[in-house]
């Protein structure tokens, strides 16, 4: 039953000739088990795009192997093609064909048709074909997102690749995409999703926090919260920037970050008193309590590591 | 095929919903056949023309009046003194001074021989060349006139004179736009040939649209061939527009078979669309596959044979417009609609042509990959 959808093995991706080489993929290896929602999570720039294009066979890497759904990513790379669906960052469907015309384009050129696989995109496509005969151009930012995903499903595939769905997308629709995936994933979808969110981790059923083309952790998002292992402070007081200044100088600190209203306070061993004692004797008048570490904590803290 | 049929029908949708291209394609033709060929006329005409005259003679006068009435001079001076002629070319009033010497008519009639003086301004040589060859041919034509007159008796000549008659054969009238109308269509199939293939598929590069194509199981050869038929189609519809007008407007009909011309443009378009493809391939954006075409354009242009004739170039420019394809269309085209050639008579240029267009495609299917 557990069964492996994407393998990959030491996937080292470079661009650019002789001088100016950038590494942007530095021997990555992970695995993806089958029906699960696998998010990839870093900043930008980290090289999750680099690595979605590898395994959706647009980029050859220089060196390692994949597979996707158990077909080499190099060799049997037209396999691979008739069972991924793949959602570029960039919305990129025909903006000058309508809504219907453009589902009903990538379902042919898949040998298939609207119809055959209505019931996996009924969810999500019921919600824009009020608005079928407009022009993809002519959409809003989430109905253009609704249309991508439709797209990338019309031909059943068993991988899903989304490149940072919800950047740039509100709120309520970014909550509304997540029940989505749960959905399909429901249908035995296997689904990578990359995000710069730290906060859409806990969507997932495990995370792979990536940076600079290296993979820092890969666990569940409670996981890797576990990991933290160090005592975390949040930090409140008038005047935000000199306190940052003053908690960093303490020696009982490791770590010091803005964090919403408050600053996170990353210790070295307990020393909460003593960090108190010092705010004080310099004059502040503050705010100070324990925190859960989230993933972003987690992020930093590997980040700090490296 | 299903999904060749597929394509195609997508990106018909996609032509006939832009109205800017739609426009570019049925206006610009349009416009380029009823302008330009009334403008590319080589025959010189107004040419300025400065005399100075030192003699006043009956025969100056009417050295000067034949000159004038020849239609291809307007004279715009007549003055006592060289400086002051040399002052109008200076500021471009003339373009030739002729200058007649004092004693003209006294020498011609005594010493049986005068000589005169012609400056030409040669900024512009085409006209400076045929400018001064024709009043050369007035002035020949003037002198035979003069000599003539005196020996009319003893009624046989006793100077043995070359009398030239010519015949123009395939454009009795030497008529210019006849020559250049059907020139100006290959221009014009090959602009769009080249130009809106290349811009289309870059345009889908630069849209991302081609990654989402790259995904699927949609075949190289198939993604092409939807590339190409369409604006096949469309440089035909255009082609045929383009002849439409030419007979319309300039009456131009030709004298070979249209089965001859349209199998050749069948397949000229197929090379030219090679071409467009084959810019599409290294062009990352529309403005550069705009300025390659262009750049391209330009050579095609100026060494087709369009405008100046490809025999009187130096040798490594004959072999630059052997590698164009335009000079093959431009003169099978001329061919068959003057001249009324056969598809044996163009053989030679369909097989280059067909080679042109393996060679194109063939370089443009090997550089496009489905991954980088």
């Amino acid at each position: 039953m557990n069964m492996t959808a994407v393998s990959i093995s030491k996937i080292v991706k470079r661009y650019g000739k002789k001088k100016a080489v950038t590494t942007a993929l530095h021997g990555i290896s992970f695995e993806v088990q089958q029906g699960e929602i696998f998010g990839l999570i870093g900043p930008d720039g980290a090289g999750k795009t680099s690595l979605f294009r590898v395994l959706t066979t647009l980029l050859l890497a220089e060196e390692g192997t994949a597979t996707v759904d158990g077909f080499d990513v190099v060799k049997d790379y037209k396999e691979i093609r008739k069972r991924v669906g793949y959602m570029p960052g960039r919305f990129s469907l025909y903006q000058d064909l309508t809504v219907k015309e453009n589902l009903e384009f990538f379902a042919t050129i898949f040998n298939t048709s609207i119809e055959e696989n209505y019931d996996l995109i009924k969810d999500i496509y019921s919600q824009i074909e009020p608005f079928k005969d407009r022009r993809a151009g002519k959409l809003s930012g989430g109905m253009k997102q609704k249309l991508a995903l439709s797209c990338a499903l019309i031909h059943r595939p068993s991988v899903l690749f989304l490149d940072e769905p919800t950047t740039g997308v509100d709120a309520v629709s970014r909550k509304e995409f997540w029940d989505m995936l749960k959905r399909l994933k429901e249908q035995g979808i296997t689904i990578l999703v990359s995000t710069p969110y730290m906060d859409e981790a806990g969507m997932c059923d495990r995370v792979a926090l990536i940076q600079a083309g290296r993979i820092l952790s890969i666990d569940t998002p409670q996981g890797i919260v576990r990991q933290f292992g160090k005592k975390l402070l949040a930090v409140k007081a008038g005047q935000m920037l000199p306190l940052l200044q003053a908690v960093k100088e303490h020696v009982a600190v490791a770590d010091a970050y803005p964090f919403g209203e408050y600053h996170h306070v990353v210790m070295k061993g307990d020393g909460r008193q003593e960090l108190a004692d010092y705010l004080t004797k310099k004059g502040f008048e503050f705010e100070l309590k324990d925190a859960e570490p989230d993933i972003e904590d987690c992020f930093m803290g590997l980040m700090k590591e490296e | 095929m299903r999904t060749l049929r597929f394509l195609l029908q997508k990106e018909f949708r996609q032509i006939f919903r832009d109205p800017g291209i739609l426009r570019l394609i049925f206006v610009m033709p349009v416009m380029q056949l009823m302008v330009l060929p009334w403008a590319a006329d080589y025959e010189i005409k107004n040419i300025k023309l400065a005399v100075i005259d030192h003699d006043h003679s009956s025969y100056s006068r009417n050295l000067v009046s034949k000159v004038t009435s020849s239609g291809y001079f307007i004279l715009t001076d007549y003055s006592g003194s060289y400086t002051r002629a040399m002052e109008r070319i200076e500021h471009d009033k003339a373009d030739i001074i002729l200058e007649i010497p004092a004693s003209f008519e006294k020498q011609l009639v005594n010493e049986n021989e005068s000589t005169l003086f012609l400056a030409v301004n040669a900024i512009n040589g085409v006209k400076a060349g045929l400018g001064s060859a024709y009043l050369r041919s007035i002035i020949q034509d003037y002198n035979r006139e003069v000599r003539t007159e005196w020996i009319q008796f003893p009624r046989f000549s006793p100077e043995t004179t070359v009398e030239i008659t010519s015949s123009n054969w395939f454009n009795p009238l030497m008529e210019y736009k006849v020559f250049m109308v059907p020139g100006m269509l290959v221009l014009l199939l090959t602009m769009v040939g080249a130009n809106l293939t290349a811009i289309n598929i870059v345009k889908e590069k630069e849209m991302g649209t081609i990654e989402q194509i790259n995904v699927t199981p949609v075949r190289k050869v198939h993604f092409i061939l939807g590339k190409l038929l369409p604006f096949w189609v469309l440089g035909l519809l255009i082609f045929t527009i383009g002849f439409i007008i030419a007979r319309v407007i300039y009456g131009i009909v030709p004298a070979g078979s249209l089965f001859t011309i349209y199998s050749f443009a069948g397949l000229y378009l197929f090379a030219v669309l090679g071409l467009g493809l084959l810019i599409s391939t290294y062009a990352n954006t529309q403005q550069q596959a705009m300025l390659i075409s262009f750049f391209l354009m330009m050579i095609f242009v100026l060494m087709s044979g369009l405008y100046t004739s490809i025999d009187s170039m130096p040798d490594w420019a004959k072999a630059i417009t052997r590698a164009n394809p335009v000079t093959y269309f431009i003169r099978v085209i001329r061919m068959v609609v003057l001249k009324g050639s056969g598809l044996a008579d163009i053989r030679e240029e369909l097989l280059t042509i067909g080679g042109f267009a393996l060679v194109l495609n063939g370089w443009a299917v090997l550089n496009y990959h489905k991954r980088s």
